[in-house]
């Protein structure tokens, strides 16, 4: 019987059929869904900090109020994929207490600061470039709930994306000390950004499954390379470089070759060992605790007036 | 911004209208990222998002007539980033620190039901352009109101310690709240004889939510003022330090 179910199971994926909420589907599928969208939500809400960072230093009322409804956009984009999370049979609330617990991850990007108003450009460009990367091929994630979100999402972060590039290109064509600013944000964010499509695929372990069951459609490596060709070229937009002595064209292979990546960083800041990762986790946790009170006198209030009517 | 005094009671009035907005929606704007519960955080950044888009469109025709009666060029910008504390007209109340969230939604809830009687009066004002923002601005209101209304009403009816910490939060800010029905004379160059509904509409909303909430006015007590005239707390210093840096730092450039 059970594998009657998991043969049906695959014949759905294979005629990318979507699979929905209520379909039978194995654990393994279920708890790997659990696991990357919820990932996906915390990375949305934390990631509205760095950013968050310079909300109320923003140098125009223009750029301020593009900050603000961009980190609006990224806490609805939490919101959605915690709902999606939520058909699957996990609660929102039991989803943060793994982020606060420190079992569920996040995205490593976060935790690295926004020393300038210049990181907010780059990540806008880089971070939702390389998120935009990984993303667009998830609106075809045989999960239903998870490939719809992820068209909102998507559509919105290219948004970001454009406003992010925008913004440097102010940079680029201003003062000295702006195009410092701009050269010295591209540097210090290039690289983390590269880690953000994960480890080298022989050493990936989830991804094989995965792709077996199209949650994935491309392979990290793949995903990686495909943003380096990008970026690499709209950089020289900015008469801006990137901070890789190794990048150049290959016009054998027809992509950019780079530099090697520092793996030996990006397991130090999944230990919790990156520049932010205490203040972004710690920020998180106040902002439950402090709102504590407040969710108990609203769960109140609601139950004394369906007591009411 | 080099512009002596400016004296002329529209342009005072816009940049009091604009100064409170913008300054109550930077203090909101500390609150994205951090509120209780992730609903509750995008509605009061939408709110602070309002509050500056508000504040621009008062900026914007400030810098308008300046240009029109000096030649002088201005823009939004030079109100919130090259201005010092004495040249802000906002009340004092909104640039109090935030404190827990029922404070600031205190503070919100308070503001928002005077803001909704004010620019009622303002629709009908003399000055279309004037009218315009407001009756624009007075949708996004009606929508600040409801929902801080809600959340006091909530948070009085709620637990015990919500309504001990919402009564106390009143204690504290209610001697900021005089001020904003004490009415300078650019105010009431602007207002004419409307002044008079404005007072008694915004009493009538706040003791109507207050008394479903549960909770109790102060009946006496000092109240504070001056920030209508450029005399503020020691906090707006900060906020403008904060929001000034880039601007103050790196003169002249364009972002």
């Amino acid at each position: 019987m059970g594998t009657n179910f998991e043969e049906q199971f695959q014949q759905k994926i294979d005629q990318e059929t979507k699979i929905e909420p209520k379909d039978w589907m194995p654990q393994k599928y279920r708890h790997t869904l659990i696991r990357q969208i919820s990932q996906h939500a915390h990375s949305e809400i934390v990631g509205m900090l760095p950013e968050g960072n310079w909300i109320t230093r923003a140098p125009s009322l223009k750029r301020k109020s593009i900050l603000l409804a961009k980190i609006q956009d990224e806490a609805g984009h939490g919101l959605y994929l915690y709902a999606a999370a939520e058909t699957l049979g996990i609660s929102r609330d039991e989803m943060y207490e793994q982020l606060h617990e420190g079992k569920a991850k996040y995205s490593s990007i976060f935790n690295y600061p926004t020393l300038t108003w210049a990181d907010i450009g780059a990540i806008g460009w880089l971070v939702d470039g390389a998120a935009i990367m990984n993303q667009v091929p998830l609106c075809r994630s045989s999960f239903g709930p998870y490939a719809r979100a992820m068209v909102r999402v998507c559509k919105e972060e290219s948004f970001h994306q454009r406003q992010g590039f925008e913004s440097l290109l102010v940079l680029s064509k201003g003062t000295e000390e702006q195009k410092r600013m701009c050269q010295d944000a591209i540097n210090r964010w290039w690289w983390p950004c590269l880690m953000m499509f994960g480890p080298p695929d022989d050493e990936s372990p989830n991804t094989l499954q995965s792709m077996q069951w199209k949650i994935k459609r491309f392979s990290n490596d793949e995903l990686r390379q495909k943003f380096v060709n990008m970026i690499a070229e709209q950089v020289k937009v900015l008469h801006m470089t990137l901070p890789d002595p190794d990048l150049k064209w290959n016009e054998e292979k027809n992509q950019y070759d780079f530099g090697k990546i520092n793996w030996e960083e990006f397991k130090q800041v999944l230990q919790g060992n990156g520049p932010c990762n205490k203040e972004r986790m710690d920020a998180r946790r106040k902002a439950w605790e402090d709102g504590a009170w407040v969710r108990e006198a609203a769960n109140a209030y609601a139950a004394k007036k369906s007591i009411a009517s | 911004m080099t512009t002596k005094e400016i004296e002329n009671p529209l342009i005072k009035f816009l940049l009091h209208l604009g100064d409170n907005a913008l300054i109550m929606g930077h203090r909101n704007s500390e609150w994205c990222g951090h509120g209780p519960v992730l609903e509750q955080d995008i509605a009061l950044t939408n709110i602070a998002l309002d509050q500056i888009g508000q504040a621009r469109n008062f900026y914007q025709y400030a810098a308008k007539l300046i240009a029109e009666k000096s030649g002088e060029k201005l823009t939004e910008d030079s109100f919130a980033y090259l201005r010092d504390s004495w040249d802000f007209k906002n009340c004092l109340l909104v640039e109090l620190p935030n404190g827990h969230w029922g404070r600031t939604i205190l503070k919100q809830f308070i503001v928002s039901a005077y803001k909704s009687c004010l620019y009622q009066a303002l629709t009908s004002n003399a000055d279309e352009q004037l009218a315009g923002i407001a009756s624009k601005s007075l949708k996004e209101i009606s929508y600040h109101l409801r929902w801080s209304s809600e959340w006091v009403i909530r948070l009085g009816d709620g637990t015990p310690e919500s309504k001990q910490k919402m009564q106390d939060a009143i204690t504290s800010i209610w001697p900021y709240t005089n001020e904003w029905t004490n009415f300078t004379d650019y105010e009431l160059n602007i207002l004419g004889d409307n002044h008079w509904n404005i007072k008694e509409n915004w009493e009538t909303i706040l003791k109507k939510v207050f008394l479903e909430a549960g909770l109790s006015i102060p009946t006496n007590g000092y109240q504070h003022s001056g920030g209508k005239m450029g005399n503020h707390t020691e906090h707006l210093g900060y906020i403008l330090t904060e929001m000034q840096f880039l601007q103050r730092a790196y003169p002249n450039a364009e972002w």
